[in-house]
């Protein structure tokens, strides 16, 4: 089968590939861009480590056919630093020991991220639905909850 | 396994690619299609798109309300003047599931999913379907009746009428993760009130019966009356008859048979 040409924009770089017909923007960008950032945890959309911004919005990256993100903007954890400073969410989840084997971080961040953006000072209440995508299955979920309200200039553990 | 992905940018030619080719499969916001991709499906071949912007209309001015098939979760909860179907849309998996899934894609959802489609059945939604025959509206209960074989038909939007006040719709999901998870029993009640009585209950059911059903005793015991505690009471114990739920991972049979008597009751009594 023919491989299917594809553009778009990847933290905010054009990028170009082919794809198989089927294949998902997760396998797209760890496998043909070497974007390892976004995780494989699931495949079926009930983890949320693989979460990326897609114009902004946060989607599964595992569920969403690669071939549907041409010409769009695509944002994942490796675009979020800031040259070489850690972007204030990844400094707060250091800060308030929010990652601890690591494996939802990348999710975690793409979901806080997509909740500032939209709301610079969210709720305790509109973080944990902001992350209510997310499974974490080491810390909790507290920490994370603080370093996202943190970030935000909330009160980390009130 | 690489599938054969078909884009056009009108409704009526990717309708006519489906009812064409059996192993094509729609993809709406692509949740549970992409799923199956990941997993190997592979009774899926040709994945069929369309790009038509008809079909992600939103037309929320009037009486009558018309969704296109592919708008999502999220855009129904930015719209103010869909206020009434805020809690549904809500109650769908987490913000990017909502972000992705359609409305559309929620009327072909196998249990325990299918929650917005419970909330359509009890507003009596109409469907615009497209197939080879053509264009037709079908009541959203036929629908569901025969979801099975619509296989091969396009949804290309859904309507239904305004409830009159915010009191006569209501909804209710049981989850047991929260603010997120699959339905235990998920319910929609339309109390139409009409000079003080109720005229034209529908109470719809979800993860009570293989599709979504409407619970018809409990809408008779509510039909003409005044929501009183006698009548919410008859309601209640109406709640399970005709249905026909079955053991999963969230809840076995018994347990729903047990408990849609009390969240119908506390659903018609407006407790939280
Ligand atoms: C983590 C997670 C959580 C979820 N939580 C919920 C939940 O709480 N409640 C709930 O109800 N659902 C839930 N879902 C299921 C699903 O996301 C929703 O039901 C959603 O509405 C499906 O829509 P979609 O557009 O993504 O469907 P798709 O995957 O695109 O399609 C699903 C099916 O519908 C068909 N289809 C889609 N659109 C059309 C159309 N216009 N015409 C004809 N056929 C069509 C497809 O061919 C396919 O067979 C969840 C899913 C995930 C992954
Ligand atoms: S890998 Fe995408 S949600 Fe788990
Ligand atoms: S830190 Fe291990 S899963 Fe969240």
């Amino acid at each position: 089968m023919s491989k299917i040409p594809l553009q778009f924009r990847h933290n905010g770089r054009d990028v170009a590939i082919f794809v198989d017909g089927g294949t998902n923007l997760l396998v797209a960008l760890r496998e043909l861009i070497g974007d390892m950032t976004p995780k494989f945890g699931c495949g079926q959309g009930g983890c949320g480590t693989c979460s990326v911004l897609i114009d902004g919005e946060l989607h599964l990256s595992c569920l969403t056919l690669a071939e549907t993100v041409a010409g769009r903007s695509i944002e994942t954890l490796d675009g979020m630093k800031q040259g070489p400073n850690l972007h204030p969410l990844q400094r707060a989840f250091a800060d308030n020991f929010a990652a601890q084997c690591g494996y939802c971080t990348p999710g975690m961040l793409m979901a806080a991220k997509a909740l500032l953006d939209r709301n610079p000072s969210p709720s305790r209440a509109d973080v944990i639905e902001a992350i209510s995508g997310n499974i974490c299955r080491c810390t909790g979920y507290e920490p994370i909850i603080n370093a996202i309200l943190a970030a935000a200039g909330g009160r980390a553990s009130a | 396994m690489a599938v054969t992905v078909k884009t056009f940018a009108n409704a009526s030619e990717a309708a006519g690619a489906l009812s064409a080719d059996r192993s094509a499969r729609y993809l709406g916001g692509g949740t549970l299609v992409m799923r199956a991709l990941n997993e190997g499906d592979v009774s899926i071949s040709t994945v069929v798109r369309a790009s038509d912007q008809a079909l992600t209309r939103i037309d929320a001015s009037g009486p009558r309300i018309m969704l296109g098939a592919g708008v999502t979760f999220a855009r129904i909860l930015a719209e103010r003047d869909l206020a009434f179907l805020h809690a549904p849309a809500r109650s769908i998996g987490g913000p990017a599931v909502r972000n992705m899934g359609t409305i559309g894609g929620n009327l072909f959802a196998p249990s325990p999913y299918g929650d917005f489609a419970v909330a359509l059945l009890a507003l009596d939604a109409t469907i615009a379907v497209q197939g080879g025959f053509g264009t037709r509206d079908v009541p959203i209960e036929e629908f569901l009746q025969a979801r099975d074989r619509q296989a091969g038909a396009l949804v290309l939007s859904v309507s239904c009428t305004r409830p009159a006040s915010t009191d006569a719709f209501r909804y209710r999901k049981i989850a047991r993760i929260k603010p997120k998870g699959g339905s235990v029993i998920t319910l929609a009640a339309h109390l139409p009130i009409s000079g003080g009585r109720i005229a034209g209950a529908r109470i719809a059911l979800g993860s009570m019966a293989p599709t979504q059903i409407r619970a018809r005793a409990a809408e008779r015991a509510l039909e003409g009356r005044s929501l009183d505690a006698a009548t919410i009471a008859a309601a209640a114990s109406a709640a399970g008859e005709g249905t026909s739920p079955s053991d999963n991972a969230l809840g076995s049979a018994w347990y729903r048979r047990e408990i849609v008597g009390v969240h119908l009751r506390r659903l018609l009594s407006g407790q939280e």
